[in-house]
């Protein structure tokens, strides 16, 4: 009865096949699963343990189903990124903010908005990581933090000092200024709460969020790491590269990249007192830099007026654009649109990286140069910060759409935000992890593993306590000193000749097994009656100038 | 026309709505969101060991009651909650796991009680005793003849263990041989005698019912058929075994604790070598139990402690439990549910311990358990790191146990520098490498 109802099944299987064009699972295309796709597969062919090949083929199967999964689960995201389609005869760069503004929807013509602050000098500008707070600070002192979407203003302040730069740290609660002689860290108030001396002349701030470590490079050469969870200066490092003052950081390994008045980058680490890489970039000082956020690709602008991008996995340059006036700030969006800002002159460039691209896709015209410039994170928006106060930019197509709520939650309540604090800090990377390949925690450390290996055998061969070999003492003249370094020559280097004595039979052996394969051909060709062919192995050194 | 599309979230899709409802969470698995997946997953697995080892606290109670060393103890068939115990002034004591209550006492027998076992129906349980009587007695504590034996039976020489069949209402006892017995009669079945060893334990095979095993004074660890009237097998050991368990989940595995500090797991089909020799403890091991799954196995030895073994692994303890007040473990027992482990030791005293030392017990909520089981899994994958490995490693034993352990290491050390030394000096051949799972093993005199 059972076989005949399982006949049955594979009958109906076979027919609905027939039937139905889309039998079984839906297909996923190859470069979703490549996105998703971690590493190789491990070869479970050659095991020879029947349980570890079993729960390694288990393993890989479950890790296959799980790549699955992520790439299907695509479907269901729910935003599709912005776009911008010109009509016939329009091309993108000539489209205007107010034309953008007047077409989008009212939500978000509300994001574009002007702040005129004229007396407080260049304004630079920092969202936070959710891109829902912004901080602006201007040279002459005036800071000011606000929830950029509802216009709610934290805190308002004068520090009455010049302010060279501003960062947010991992929250919107705390946010660090960097004044005439030290740095300060503000509350989203306005209180100020610390006052680190030790970061003196400070020029520009760089936060790495993983890591909570705020970078700092100074007036005479020097970067700091500062962890402000704990508070500890991590590490201070002497660039010797004159006046740092321009400075970003690779979001894919956290490392710090400084641009040089000689036209180099160095990239540096708070492990090692040297740079880990050095690059030559222009042949002018660098105005500013910005790296991609997958980290592949680096943009740096020199004072001769190129723009140029980088390959960052290779260190090779990839293209080179001549702009009129050279640009001075640099910024990749999260979709890969890169901003720059030439004079008053703000283009923004659709995937410059990959093509080199003839014109940019938009363009927008200042009154005063540009100060500073940030994309919004998951946001369609590019703040700029000038010399009369900021401005908030649409640009359709620059924010990711699809936000993951455990990284970065724009609308995230107090208790949301609290509990992602805790689980942000117990999941701190130490600052000794950081290095050019982050991964490099899940590879397997073969160079230690050949080194601790060769030190077992050296401590196995020869035991530091032990004293040396001294042979024993003959008698009868036979002790002569001559004759003892000789037997203590013996015993030294009996290990070498053990090998090499071990090495030679393995190779002889092979040799005449190799022989006795090639007789065997010889004779089945014998039998065939086919031609006899020659062993390939001389039997004697005369053997080359026989026919 | 220009068509242009901004980027605009409609709050309604991303707040609540009442305070009442749980918080929208969007998940986006784009790696390209989630960098330094390694380094995380590192720290992760890394608080995950911590957090361990901070939340290990593997003792829960102690029955005391005994007035004497508890000899042995013995799981109800049926029932997860009830247990009983014997002690060395022949006092019987059956005790409520769930209140951590004596709910009964006898007085079994005039000497050692030097075994118990229930029958599988559970109504029934036997003792055995110093006293030379075997005792059967009624397992309901609140019945009527619960304070008086069902039957006594008398014998000639003195018993030291007792198991019962799985399944067949026999038993068997053990002293100077193994006898079968069935429950109604008075002298037993089969009578298993083989020279004039006397003979430790006796415990038959859960799930090929008919076989049991016995430890014997000759160093030797026998398998008996009870349908036939010849021992089936035997394999001889180094020193002498206190103890043979069956595995319950490979019942053609069993594991022997032996006098020479090392528990020896065999094959009983193939008995020519073990298939794992666990060493661990200091002194001699006396007591061995498996747990339910049939992966672990814990064990209690002369030298205070408890430790826990993988059954297939590398053979080194995964925990040790010790209490300054726990003298020599005489016998342990895992409880049938995997989660409690239950030791008797000399100083009167019945004590409970988790089987895991860092779990939760009583109910998780179901996000508490994907936590828990991340958090394992976690541990597992990352187990080999040295940093994780040195934390999930260490544990706190007594100072006499770290030094004996470390002449114990010490020892080894030396033997096998001379061994290799012999062998680097003779011709080669003569010094023959043999593997662990070998060496402990006597094979017997050819003929």
């Amino acid at each position: 009865m059972n076989n005949m109802t399982t006949k049955e099944e594979e009958i109906a299987e076979n027919e609905i096949s027939k039937v139905d064009p889309f039998y079984g699972d839906a297909p996923i295309p190859e470069d979703k699963l490549e996105r998703y796709n971690k590493g190789t597969r491990i070869k479970t062919k050659k095991i020879r343990d029947r349980k570890l090949k079993g729960t390694l083929d288990l393993t890989e199967k479950k890790y296959g189903s799980a790549v699955k999964q992520a790439a299907r689960y695509e479907l269901l995201l729910t935003e599709e990124p912005g776009f911008l389609e010109t009509e016939e005869g329009e091309e993108s760069w000539m489209v205007d903010q107010q034309s953008i503004v007047k077409e989008a929807d009212i939500a978000s013509a509300n994001k574009h908005f002007q702040l005129k602050l004229e007396e407080f000098g260049p304004y630079r500008i920092d969202y936070t990581r959710n891109g829902r707070h912004l901080l602006v600070g201007g040279k002459r002192g005036h800071v000011a933090a606000f929830d950029w979407m509802t216009k709610r203003l934290m805190c308002e302040m004068n520090v009455m000092e010049s302010v060279e730069d501003i960062k947010w740290l991992h929250t919107e609660n705390m946010f660090a200024v960097a004044q005439r002689k030290w740095l300060y860290i503000y509350d989203n108030q306005g209180i100020e709460i610390h006052c680190m001396k030790r970061l003196n002349d400070t020029l520009r701030l760089d936060f790495l969020p993983y890591h909570f470590l705020l970078t700092t490079t100074n007036r005479h050469g020097y970067l700091q790491y500062t962890d402000i969870s704990t508070g500890n200066i991590v590490s201070t490092i002497n660039t010797k590269g004159g006046r740092l003052n321009v400075m970003c950081h690779n979001p894919h390994n956290a490392v710090v990249l400084l641009g040089h008045h000689n036209g180099s980058i160095s990239m540096w680490s708070p492990n090692q007192k040297e740079p880990l890489v050095r690059m030559l970039c222009h042949k002018t000082a660098l105005r500013s830099m910005a790296v991609e956020k997958r980290g592949n690709y680096l943009a740096t602008a020199g004072q001769d007026r190129k723009m140029k991008i980088f390959d960052l996995r290779m260190y090779k340059p990839l293209h080179s654009y001549q702009l009129s006036t050279g640009p001075s700030n640099l910024c990749f969006s999260q979709r890969n649109l890169l901003a720059a800002t030439s004079n008053n002159v703000v283009e923004i460039y659709n995937d410059p990286c990959i093509q080199v691209q003839e014109r940019p896709y938009l363009v927008h015209k200042m009154k005063l140069p540009a100060e500073d410039i940030a994309f919004c994170p998951y946001e369609d928006v590019l703040g700029v910060g000038a010399a009369d106060g900021f401005v908030s930019l649409l640009v359709p197509g620059a924010g990711e759409p699809n936000y993951d709520a455990f990284e970065a939650n724009p609308n995230r309540s107090k208790q949301q935000r609290r509990e992602w604090e805790v689980k942000a800090l117990l999941e701190k990377i130490q600052p000794e992890m950081i290095s050019l390949d982050p991964f490099m925690l899940s590879k397997v450390d073969h160079v230690t593993a050949e080194r601790l290996r060769k030190d077992r055998e050296e401590i196995l061969g020869y035991v530091p306590d032990k004293p040396a070999f001294a042979p024993r003492h003959k008698k009868k003249g036979r002790s002569k000193s001559g004759h003892v370094e000789k037997r203590k020559k013996k015993v030294k280097g009996e290990k070498l000749r053990n090998h090499i004595r071990d090495e030679m039979k393995t190779k002889r052996e092979k040799l005449k097994k190799d022989e006795r394969k090639a007789g065997k051909f010889l004779q089945t060709a014998n039998t065939d009656g086919q031609q006899v062919v020659e062993p390939a192995m001389m039997k004697s050194a005369l053997d080359r100038f026989k026919k | 026309t220009m068509k242009v599309k901004v980027l605009s979230r409609n709050p309604d899709d991303y707040l609540r709505e009442t305070k009442r409802d749980i918080h929208k969470v969007f998940r986006n698995y784009n790696p390209v969101l989630h960098p330094f997946e390694a380094p995380r997953e590192y720290m992760r697995a890394l608080n995950a060991t911590k957090l361990d080892r901070v939340f290990a606290k593997p003792f829960l109670a102690s029955l005391d009651g005994h007035r004497d060393g508890v000899c042995c103890l013995c799981k109800h068939r049926k029932r997860l909650s009830y247990l009983f115990s014997g002690s060395c002034d022949g006092e019987i004591r059956q005790w409520n796991l769930t209140n951590r209550q004596c709910i009964r006492t006898l007085q079994g027998h005039t000497g050692f009680v030097r075994g118990l076992a229930c029958s599988p129906d559970g109504k029934r349980f036997i003792s055995v005793g110093d006293d030379k009587t075997v005792k059967h007695w009624n397992s309901d504590p609140l019945s009527e003849e619960r304070d008086i034996p069902i039957n006594t039976v008398v014998a000639k020489s003195l018993y030291t263990g007792v198991d019962h069949h799985w399944t067949d209402s026999i038993y068997a006892t053990c002293g100077q041989s193994v006898d079968i017995w069935n429950m109604e009669r008075s002298e037993p079945v089969r009578v298993y005698k083989w020279g004039m060893d006397s003979i430790q334990s006796v415990k038959f095979n859960p799930v090929e019912t008919n076989l049991c095993i016995s430890t014997v004074s000759d160093r030797s660890i026998r398998l008996y058929d009870i349908r036939a009237a010849v021992p089936l097998n035997k394999v001889t050991l180094k020193l002498r075994s206190n103890v043979a368990v069956w595995n319950p989940m490979e019942a053609y595995n069993f594991t022997a604790a032996n006098e020479d500090h090392n528990l020896y797991t065999f094959d009983m089909r193939k008995l020519d070598f073990a298939l794992n020799v666990h060493t661990d403890h200091t002194d001699a091991v006396l007591d061995v139990d498996y747990s339910p799954t049939g992966r672990e196995l814990v064990s209690g030895s002369y030298d205070r402690t408890i430790r826990i073994f993988p059954v297939s692994g590398t053979g080194h303890s995964r925990e040790v439990y010790h209490t300054k007040r726990m003298q020599r473990v005489f016998t342990v027992k895992w409880s049938a549910d995997n989660r409690y482990i239950l030791s008797g030791s000399d100083e009167t005293n019945i004590r409970m311990w988790k089987a895991r030392a860092s779990e939760k017990l009583g109910r998780m909520t179901p996000r508490e358990k994907a936590a828990a089981d991340y958090n394992e899994k976690l541990k597992l994958k990352y187990a080999y790191h040295p940093q994780v490995k040195r934390i999930a490693r260490h544990r706190h034993v007594p100072k006499t146990i770290y030094q004996a352990m470390k002449e114990k290491k010490l020892i080894k050390d030396s033997q096998r520098k001379k061994e290799q030394n012999l062998r680097a000096n003779s011709k080669p051949g003569t010094v023959p490498r043999v593997p662990e799972k070998l060496k402990h093993i006597v094979l017997p005199p050819q003929e």
